[in-house]
């Protein structure tokens, strides 16, 4: 059967017979490198248009169904359009961060697909130190949209900027902690070892209760983490019009909106990869037959699927909730989420000691 | 209380005032200088207590204007309307914008829409205008302005 | 940016939310003083869309500028021509017929349900919650069918002219009217499920934006706005107009005061105006639709003022005549702009966000405050 990893040692096999090792490396970073920019861009089309089918069918409405067969172009289209569209700058805007800040945003969220692990045995990079890797790569977020906020010499786009970093600043500690968590019960921060450790169950179903309070925490913080309704208080459409991108057309527009949607992509991955087992299959305990029959299933549609089910309901929250104001924002993080998150990993730690985890 | 019993008491309450007769709810002339004076009256007496100011106009009658004042009552459900005679040339009133807030906004679309200056207003700007249309008064009688009117 | 109006502190920013601002519904414009995210003043600048409909009006005959008055508060346009009607019968002393009374009435309370149900879904959104928009429009539409049906318009209808209505009902309407109101019931507690009670959404409202009775009074508050702070002030309650008095009906009070207890007001008075519709739809007295009127109409040397409710608060139509075929000055005391006033004393000291939450329960309708 074809799998992401036969096809990846298939080139890896073919390369090395046909040129040196180094030019093996040489080659098979420029195709890694390819294959990142063009998955970006498949996500960031699937993903708005899968947002816009989500959106449509909550609102009772039809969605895109024009451009394409049942609408599949129009996300396309849309691109294609801010392409051609010019991407002003303000005059009174601080032009360098202002052009370079929608660069970084796209930078940090490629930057985050390297240690993801698409399949079995199909990763971009098997780091060690995978889990850490992706919080302190994820921080960095926050410098762009700072970046942006600040240079675009709108008070609009600073207030939201201001939010958005008080924001991020915040929602990383809860998610950093939900995400320790994983760490205590798998005792790695590789994250194919995470997933490994998930072969007799998901971490999820074998973590009792703590574990459930850590993913609902992880999901919460994530949404706030990429400013995603009800959290989205960077652009707040209807108090700072647009916030952090107010200023922004074009190109420059879209590649924010991109990274947005990746991020979205990478925190549901790492979540699905953390708690529901990665490209694991549905294993149960001993149930060697049933356990058999999961692994029929492809490993990357393993992935992808729990992948887009937590998308999905983060673009379910997206359009059902109202938005929080700053200070309740604020009140949850630093109140409610922070507190029960502290207490949650020392429940965890003594579970991971105890051994009482399935 | 009837129209009867409050026109009685307005009259005990201010000797000086003159009814008007044929309107749908009691109206009473009151002079520009004793304006705000009644107003406070109107406003404090424990058996009127006319709170709440619903209507506050002008009305341009080519060789005068007249400030018209609709009050009523939420406690004892009485209306009454204040009509105030103001000079053609340089009109001022007391602000009543002290005593209902409600006046604040309606004085500044009375000033800016019929010109008339209301004295100790904490705001008196333009307010529905754009700048620079200080002085000319659209709702009044004689104001002609061939780019913006449509003659139907 | 705008010019530093006045002294401002030191950290205070000035930001004008508008004219072109998503939250303000319109082309409101407001310069706001914010010390980080708390709120120091708001000062509305209004005229956007100032037509001068009051001068307009004095060259329009009795006939004609009642149309003009469904631009102004075009949500509840038959409502603002119903006050002009009646007033202008005042005049004249025209007896309405029975038929055209109950009809108009019909159409009040039907489009007080569709401007709640907008207020409803734009609320929301104001909120930063987008669905409620399309789910209150889904209800909306079937209003605004029936409404095309019998006015052949969806948004001002111009329906009522002095002596009653326009034409008569279509044949569809009572049917139409019966299948909204059983549409409308099957929805409600899905309004409920989706806004009223979120939690996010309640901690939103509640204890937000408030306004005593004696503020809200002195400021001219009327409608959802002043009910919501207790003060009773229901037109069709107090000074009844048409057959209101002989309904059966309640004037919805809440004593909160705050950004919540206005949100209850209108929520609850939609079933209310449900309940007045079911009174009246199989009740259409025969007979005519229209009061026979001379074809000039002049009404006498005099001052004659109309106070209705629309679904705003009170909207009163001053008018004096001269004797003439047309009114010598018209006022339209309308309620969003006395609404807006109170505004700023609402908002000082609240967040950023509460403004655009404070703004949704006032329910501003910009072409209303304006005129």
């Amino acid at each position: 059967m074809w799998s992401f990893s036969k096809i990846s040692k298939l080139i890896d096999s073919w390369l090395s017979v046909h040129f040196s090792s180094t030019w093996t490396m040489v080659i098979e970073m420029v195709i890694a490198g390819i294959a990142v920019i063009t998955l970006f861009a498949l996500l960031g089309l699937v993903l708005v248009l899968m947002e816009r089918r989500v959106a449509a069918w909550i609102q009772i409405r039809l969605g895109p169904n024009r451009v394409g067969p049942g609408g599949m172009l129009q996300s396309l289209a849309d691109t294609l359009k801010l392409l051609v569209k010019e991407g002003m700058t303000p005059d009174g805007a601080d032009k360098f961060l202002f052009n370079l800040a929608p660069f970084i945003a796209m930078i940090v969220a490629m930057l985050l697909m390297a240690p993801i692990a698409f399949a079995s045995d199909f990763q971009l990079w098997n780091l060690n130190i995978g889990v850490l890797y992706v919080t302190a790569i994820s921080s960095l977020m926050v410098i762009s949209i700072l970046m942006a906020g600040w240079a675009s010499n709108n008070k609009y786009s600073l207030m939201g900027a201001m939010r958005s970093g008080a924001q991020i600043v915040s929602y990383e500690l809860s998610a950093g902690l939900s995400i320790m968590s994983i760490v205590v019960l798998s005792g790695s921060l590789n994250l194919n070892e995470i997933i490994l450790s998930q072969a007799d169950g998901w971490w999820i179903f074998k973590g009792h209760i703590p574990v459930v309070i850590a993913f609902i925490i992880f999901i919460i913080a994530v949404t706030a983490e990429t400013n995603r309704a009800p959290f989205d208080l960077a652009e707040a459409e209807s108090e700072l019009t647009a916030g952090f991108h107010t200023e922004y057309s074009g190109m420059k527009f879209a590649l924010f909106f991109l990274a947005e949607y990746i991020n979205v992509f990478i925190v549901c991955a790492i979540g699905a990869t953390l708690f529901l087992g990665g490209w694991m299959p549905l294993h149960i305990g001993h149930w060697q037959a049933f356990n058999h029959v999961m692994d029929f299933i492809p490993s990357s549609i393993w992935f992808f699927g729990k992948t887009f089910f937590l998308i999905f309901l983060i673009m379910w929250f997206r359009w059902t909730f109202p938005r929080l104001r700053i200070d309740q924002l604020l009140d949850l993080e630093w109140k409610y989420l922070l507190p029960i998150s502290i207490f949650n990993i020392l429940l965890i730690t003594l579970m991971a000691i105890l051994g009482w985890h399935f | 209380m009837t129209i009867e019993a409050l026109k009685e008491k307005i009259t005990a309450l201010l000797p000086s005032v003159l009814f008007e007769e044929g309107g749908q709810w009691p109206t009473i002339l009151v002079e520009p200088a004793d304006w705000h004076k009644v107003a406070v009256l109107l406003r404090q007496d424990d058996s009127l207590s006319f709170d709440f100011l619903f209507c506050l106009t002008c009305i341009d009658w080519k060789t005068h204007l007249t400030m018209v004042y609709h009050l009523d009552a939420t406690s004892y459900r009485h209306n009454l309307v204040v009509k105030v005679k103001l000079e053609k040339v340089n009109p001022a009133i007391e602000t009543v914008s002290d005593i209902w807030q409600t006046a604040n906004f309606h004085e500044r679309e009375v000033y800016e829409m019929f010109g008339v200056n209301f004295l100790n207003h904490p705001d008196l700007r333009l307010l529905i205008l754009p700048d620079g249309w200080e002085g000319k008064n659209p709702l009044l009688k004689d104001f002609e302005d061939p780019i913006n009117m449509i003659k139907l | 940016m705008v010019e530093e109006i006045g002294s401002t502190a030191a950290g205070d920013i000035i930001i004008n939310v508008g004219p072109q601002h998503p939250a303000t519904h319109g082309v409101l414009h407001l310069v706001i003083t914010i010390n980080g995210e708390t709120i120091q003043k708001v000062e509305p600048h209004l005229g956007y869309i100032h037509r001068s409909i009051e001068k307009m009006c004095e060259s329009l005959t009795y006939r004609q500028f009642i149309y003009v008055t469904s631009r102004m508060d075009y949500l509840s346009s038959h409502i603002n021509n119903h006050a002009c009607a009646l007033c202008v019968e005042k005049g004249l002393q025209i007896e309405v017929p029975s038929r055209a009374q109950v009809i108009r009435v019909l159409m009040d309370e039907l489009t007080r349900i569709a401007s709640h149900e907008l207020w409803w879904g734009a609320m929301a959104m104001d909120l930063g919650a987008f669905t409620p928009f399309f789910h209150a429009f889904r209800e909306r539409e079937a209003i605004n069918d029936i409404m095309e049906e019998t006015c052949g318009a969806r948004l001002t209808m111009n329906y009522m002219v002095p002596g009653g209505v326009m034409q008569d009902i279509h044949p569809n309407f009572q049917r139409r009217v019966k299948e909204f109101i059983a549409l409308f019931k099957s929805k409600v507690n899905e309004y409920n499920e989706l806004v009223t009670g979120n939690i996010i959404f309640q901690n939103r409202m509640k204890g937000v934006g408030n306004l005593s009775a004696a503020d809200a009074i002195s400021f001219g508050c009327t409608g959802p706005t002043a009910r919501g702070s207790g003060v009773s002030c229901d037109i069709r309650k107090l000074y009844p107009y048409e057959i209101y008095e002989t309904l059966n009906f309640e004037e919805i009070l809440e004593t909160g005061g705050d950004s919540f207890a206005r949100y209850m007001v209108r929520v609850r008075e939609m079933s209310q105006s449900i309940s007045i519709i079911e009174q009246l739809i199989d009740n259409i007295p025969e007979g005519d639709f229209q009061a026979k009127t001379k074809a000039v109409l002049k009404l006498p040397k005099g001052e004659f003022y109309q106070r209705v409710e629309t679904a705003r608060g009170e909207f009163g139509v001053y008018m004096v005549s001269e004797g003439g075929t047309t009114p010598y000055r018209i006022k339209y005391r309308s309620p969003g702009f006395s609404n807006l006033s109170a505004l700023d004393h609402m908002a000082r000291g609240s967040k950023l966000g509460d403004l655009v939450a404070m703004m949704g329960t006032l329910d501003l309708v910009i072409p209303d405050i304006d005129r």
